[in-house]
C-alpha cells in the first residue's frame, strides 16, 4: 500500500468514494471482489441447506474449526426454503442458502435476493459449474442414474432413454420420490432441452407408469427389495450404501444413460449468499471455504460421494469421473423450479 | 387434541359437581378483563381457521377450484375418507372389545393387560410404523394405513370405555337379568347404549388423529391430504396448491366434528340418587379363555411388542455408536425445554377461558371454549401454515421464534389443559375464596392463594398431557422453529428419511420414555371410581 499527501481534491475522491461504499452497504451488493477478502470473518450464520445434513455439518464443523465462525443448520428441501427465502424477502435471518439442485437457488436468483460471490471464490470454480452472473457457485455435482433388480430386469430390458419410461410397457416397474428436489430438477433438465409440451405428455405418462416413494434411499431399498424393478435415483445413494453395509443396494446395480439424454443429467448444487445477510464476511468465506480444496476434499474423501467441482480436487475414485457421463449440456442458471412443480402439479403426481 | 377427550370423558363427572355456576347466579356477570382475556386467547386460536378461510377467498375460485377438482385431490380423497371409514370401526370394535375382557370377565391377569393396552399411547404413532416398516418392508397401501392407525389408536377408545364400564351401574343389569334378558340381549339394550359416548368420544378423536398424521403414513407410502400437504409445501413453501389441499382438510375436520356432534344427540345415560357404588359384575370365560387370552396376547404383541422390540433390535444392532454422536443429550434437552413451556404456556392460556366457561357459563363462554375445540382438531400442518404466513408478513419479530413454537402448541393442544382446568374448578369451593376476600385479601391474592392451590393437581395433569402431545410433535415444529432446532421428533425423522433406521433408535426410545409417565396418569385417571 502506498500513502500519499492527501490534498483537498483526494479528500473529495475520498469523500465520494466512502459515500459510494455506504451507499452500497446500505444496499447490501458491494460489487464483485470487493467485499471482505481482508475483514476476519467472524460471529455466526445461518445456513439454508438443501444439501444433505450430514455433507453440510461435516463443511460447517471444518469451518468451525478453522475460522471460529459458528454455524447454524436450517434443513430443509431446496424448493421449500428456495420459496421461503423468495417469501422471506428482505426479512429473511439467512446468510447462506446452500442446495442440491440448481433450480431452487436460481429461483432466489431471479427474486434479486443474492449478493455477488467473491471473486476469489469464483475463481476456484470453473465456468461450466457456475451461472455467468456470478450470483451463486457450483459447491458439488450429482449424476442422475437408472438403477435395478438385475433378477427382474435383464440387461437387454434396460431402457435407452429416460424418455422410454414412458413408454406402456413400463407401468408398474419403475420408482421415483416425485415431492423431493433431485427428480424435480431432473424434471427441469427435461423441460430445458426437451420443451414444455413433451414434458408436459412425459409426466402424464409418468403418472400412469411410475409408483411414488418419500426419498431417494427408499427407492434403492425398494428396488433391492425387489418390490419394484427400478428406479431413477442419483448414484450416490447407491455409492454411499455400498460403501456402508450394502444392505439396501446389494441387489442392485446401477446405469448411466449418457448419450446427452436427458436422463444423463448432471445437477449441480449451488451456494449463495444473501444480500440481507448480516454476516456478509463469514458467510462469503464460507462458501469460499467449501470451494477450496479443503471443502472439495471432503466430497472426495468424506461419505457423501457426491461430485467435487472446484479447486481440481478429482471424484472419489469409487465413482465414474464426470468427464465419462457425456451429460446433455444445460447452463443450471437456466432451470426452472415453478414451472416443473405447476406441470407436476397439474399432472396429478405431486 | 388426543388425549384432552379421555381426560374429558374421565372428569366430565368431576365438572357436572354443584360448585360449577348456574344461570341467573348472582355472580353470572364476568369480570371484564377475565372476559377480554378470554376473548383475545380465543381470537388468537381461530387464527388458523381465519387464515385458511382467508387464503382461500384471495386465492379466488378459479384458481382455488382448478387445485381442488383435479385427480389428485380426488385420489387423496379416496384414501383419506378409505382410511377414517374403515380404520374407525375397526378401532371401536378392537378397543370395546379389549375393555370388556378386562373389566367385565373374570380373566386371570386382567388387571395387567388393562395397562398393557394403553401402553400404545406412549409410543408415536411414526413409531409404530417405523415398526412395522421393519419388520415388512414392503407396507404400503390403505390396508397397511388402517393396521397402523388401527394399532396405535386404539386405546383411544379402549380407556374411555374401560373407565366407563367400571362406573355402570350394576343394579340396572341386576333389574334387566331379573326381568329374563339373556347375556347377548344384555349387551346390546342394556350395556352397548350406554358405551355410546365413550365410543362416539373415542371415534372422534381417532378421526382426527388419522387426518392429521403425517409420519406414520409417510413411511409407508399411504398418501393422505396431510401427507400431500406437505409434499406441496416441500415443493413450493407454503404455495396456493398446499394451501387448496388445507381448506379441504379443514373441510374434511369441521365434517368429522359435526357428524361426531349430531351421532352424539341429546341422549344422556344417568342414574337418579346416587345409589350405593359397587364393583361391576364380571361375566367367568369357561371355555372361551384361551381365545380371550390368545385376543389379549396377540392385540399387545402387534401394537407396542412390535415398535418396542424393532427399537430394541436396532438400538442392539446400532451398538455404541448410535449413541455416541452427541447431539442426543442436546436435543433431549431442547425437547424437554419445548415440552415444559409448551405445557407452561399453553395452561396459562387456558386458565381465563376455563375460568369463564366454569364460573360464568353462558353462550360466550361455549363459543370461545369451541373455538379451542375446532383449532386443536385442525392438523399441525395447517396450524403451522397459518402461523409461517401471519408471522412472516405482519409478525417478523415473532418469525422463526420459540414464542411462535410455543404458540402453535397451545393452539394445538389447548382442550388438553382446558378439560383438566375446567374440571378442577368446579371442585373448588366458591365460598373459600370469597371468605379471603371478605378478610380483605385483594381478590388476585385471593385467587391465587386458594383456587390456585387446590386446583394445582388438576393443572399439572392437564400440563403433562400437553407435554405429551409437545414432545411427539413433528411438523409443526418443523416448520416453525427457531433454525438449529433439533428436537427428538425431529432427529428422529430426519434419520429415518436418510434409512438409517439404528440411528433414529435412541431418539425413538427417548420419545417413549418421556411418554411413559403421562399414558400412566391417564391410565390410573381412568381407573378412578368415581364414588359420589
Amino acid at each position: 500500500m502506498t500513502f500519499r499527501k492527501i490534498t483537498g481534491r483526494n479528500l473529495t475522491a475520498i469523500g465520494a468514494t466512502a459515500i459510494v461504499v455506504l451507499l452500497a452497504g446500505c444496499s447490501s451488493a458491494p460489487a464483485p471482489g470487493s467485499s471482505s477478502s481482508s475483514a476476519k470473518p467472524s460471529g455466526e450464520i445461518t445456513v439454508y441447506n438443501g444439501q444433505h445434513e450430514s455433507l453440510t455439518q461435516a463443511w460447517a464443523d471444518e469451518f468451525t474449526k478453522e475460522s471460529s465462525v459458528k454455524v447454524i443448520l436450517r434443513n430443509g428441501e431446496d424448493p421449500e426454503l428456495g420459496n421461503q427465502l423468495v417469501q422471506e424477502a428482505s426479512a429473511s435471518p439467512a446468510d447462506v442458502f446452500l442446495t442440491e439442485n440448481s433450480p431452487a437457488i436460481s429461483l432466489v436468483e431471479r427474486a434479486k435476493l443474492l449478493a455477488p460471490i467473491d471473486a476469489a471464490t469464483l475463481a476456484q470454480v470453473p465456468a461450466g459449474y457456475r451461472p455467468k452472473s456470478g450470483d451463486w457457485t457450483g459447491i458439488a455435482a450429482r449424476s442422475t442414474v437408472f438403477v435395478y433388480n438385475p433378477a427382474m430386469l435383464s440387461a437387454a430390458q434396460l431402457p435407452t432413454s429416460l424418455l422410454d419410461l414412458a413408454n406402456p410397457s413400463w407401468k408398474g416397474k419403475w420408482a421415483a420420490s416425485p415431492s423431493g428436489a433431485d427428480f424435480q430438477a431432473i424434471v427441469s433438465a427435461l423441460l430445458e432441452l426437451k420443451g414444455k409440451a413433451a414434458t408436459e405428455s412425459w409426466l402424464s405418462a409418468m403418472k400412469q407408469n411410475f409408483v411414488a416413494y418419500k426419498g431417494n434411499s427408499t427407492v434403492m431399498k425398494a428396488v433391492n427389495a425387489g418390490e419394484i424393478p427400478s428406479g431413477v435415483i442419483y448414484h450416490y445413494y447407491w455409492f454411499g450404501d455400498q460403501a456402508g453395509t450394502g444392505e439396501n443396494s446389494k441387489n442392485t446395480k446401477m446405469m448411466y444413460f449418457k448419450n446427452a439424454d436427458p436422463g444423463a443429467f448432471v445437477s449441480v448444487s449451488g451456494g449463495g449468499v444473501l444480500k440481507t445477510s448480516k454476516n456478509p464476511v463469514a458467510a462469503q468465506a464460507f462458501l469460499k471455504f467449501i470451494t477450496a480444496k479443503q471443502g472439495q476434499l471432503i466430497l472426495q474423501t468424506g461419505n457423501s460421494f457426491e461430485y467435487p467441482v472446484a479447486s481440481d480436487v478429482a471424484a472419489n475414485p469409487a465413482l465414474v469421473p464426470l468427464t465419462e457421463l457425456n451429460a446433455p449440456s444445460i447452463d443450471p442458471s437456466t432451470l426452472n423450479s415453478t414451472t416443473v412443480t405447476d406441470l407436476m402439479t397439474r399432472a396429478g403426481i405431486i | 387434541m388426543s388425549t384432552s377427550r379421555i381426560a374429558g370423558t374421565v372428569d366430565a363427572t368431576a365438572a357436572a359437581s354443584p360448585n360449577r355456576a348456574r344461570r341467573g347466579d348472582v355472580r353470572s356477570r364476568a369480570p371484564k378483563r377475565l372476559m377480554a382475556a378470554a376473548v383475545i386467547i380465543s381470537a388468537l386460536s381461530s387464527v388458523p381457521l381465519i387464515y385458511v378461510a382467508v387464503t382461500a377467498i384471495v386465492t379466488g375460485w378459479p384458481t382455488l377450484s382448478a387445485l381442488i377438482f383435479r385427480n389428485r385431490v380426488g385420489e387423496l380423497l379416496v384414501n383419506t375418507a378409505g382410511l377414517v371409514i374403515i380404520t374407525v370401526p375397526l378401532t371401536a370394535v378392537v378397543g370395546l372389545a379389549a375393555a370388556l375382557l378386562v373389566e367385565r370377565t373374570t380373566l386371570p391377569g386382567a388387571r395387567v393387560f388393562a395397562l398393557l393396552l394403553a401402553a400404545p399411547l406412549a409410543i408415536p404413532a411414526f413409531v409404530h410404523s417405523y415398526g412395522w416398516v421393519t419388520v415388512i418392508p414392503s407396507l404400503h397401501g390403505l390396508g397397511s394405513g388402517v393396521l397402523i392407525g388401527t394399532l396405535a389408536y386404539f386405546p383411544l377408545v379402549y380407556l374411555p370405555c374401560a373407565a366407563a364400564l367400571r362406573r355402570l351401574d350394576p343394579a340396572l343389569e341386576e333389574a334387566a337379568s331379573g326381568l329374563g334378558l339373556r347375556p347377548t340381549a344384555m349387551f346390546l339394550r342394556v350395556i352397548f347404549p350406554q358405551l355410546r359416548l365413550p365410543l362416539l368420544g373415542g371415534s372422534l378423536l381417532i378421526a382426527l388423529h388419522l387426518l392429521a398424521e403425517y409420519g406414520a403414513f409417510a413411511l409407508i407410502r399411504f398418501d393422505t391430504f396431510t401427507t400431500a400437504i406437505i409434499d406441496q409445501y416441500r415443493s413450493t413453501f407454503n404455495g396456493p396448491a398446499a394451501n387448496a389441499l388445507a381448506s379441504v382438510l379443514v373441510f374434511c375436520c369441521l365434517f368429522v366434528l359435526v357428524t361426531e356432534s349430531g351421532a352424539r344427540g341429546r341422549a344422556r345415560f344417568a342414574r337418579v340418587g346416587a345409589g350405593a357404588s359397587r364393583p361391576v359384575i364380571r361375566r367367568r370365560l369357561r371355555r372361551s379363555t384361551p381365545a380371550a387370552y390368545g385376543y389379549l396376547v396377540v392385540l399387545v404383541l402387534l401394537s407396542t411388542g412390535v415398535p418396542l422390540i424393532t427399537v430394541v433390535r436396532w438400538l442392539t444392532a446400532g451398538g455404541a455408536r448410535v449413541w455416541g454422536d452427541g447431539q442426543i443429550v442436546a436435543s433431549l434437552a431442547q425437547t424437554l425445554g419445548y415440552g415444559l413451556t409448551g405445557a407452561a404456556i399453553t395452561t396459562v392460556l387456558a386458565l381465563p377461558v376455563a375460568l369463564l366457561a366454569v364460573r360464568y357459563p353462558g353462550r360466550l363462554a361455549r363459543i370461545l371454549e369451541s373455538v379451542g375445540y375446532i383449532t386443536s382438531s385442525l392438523p399441525g400442518i395447517v396450524t403451522a401454515l397459518a402461523l409461517v404466513t401471519v408471522s412472516i408478513r405482519y409478525l417478523q419479530p415473532l418469525y422463526q421464534s420459540s414464542i411462535l413454537v410455543a404458540v402453535a402448541y397451545a393452539l394445538m393442544f389447548l382442550p388438553r389443559a382446558l378439560v383438566s382446568l375446567s374440571a378442577g374448578l368446579a371442585q373448588v369451593p366458591l365460598g373459600l375464596e370469597e371468605a379471603a376476600r371478605s378478610l380483605g385479601i385483594h381478590p388476585t391474592v385471593a385467587f391465587i392463594r386458594v383456587t390456585l392451590r387446590f386446583i394445582a393437581p388438576t393443572t399439572l395433569a392437564g400440563g403433562a398431557l400437553v407435554f405429551l402431545g409437545v414432545i411427539n410433535e413433528l411438523t409443526a415444529t418443523l416448520l416453525l422453529a427457531p433454525s438449529g432446532t433439533r428436537t427428538l421428533a425431529i432427529q428422529f425423522w430426519s434419520r429415518v428419511n436418510e434409512i438409517d433406521y439404528a440411528g433414529a433408535a435412541p431418539y425413538a426410545m427417548l420419545m417413549i420414555v418421556l411418554s411413559l409417565p403421562v399414558t400412566y396418569l391417564l391410565f390410573s385417571r381412568s381407573r378412578l371410581v368415581e364414588t359420589r
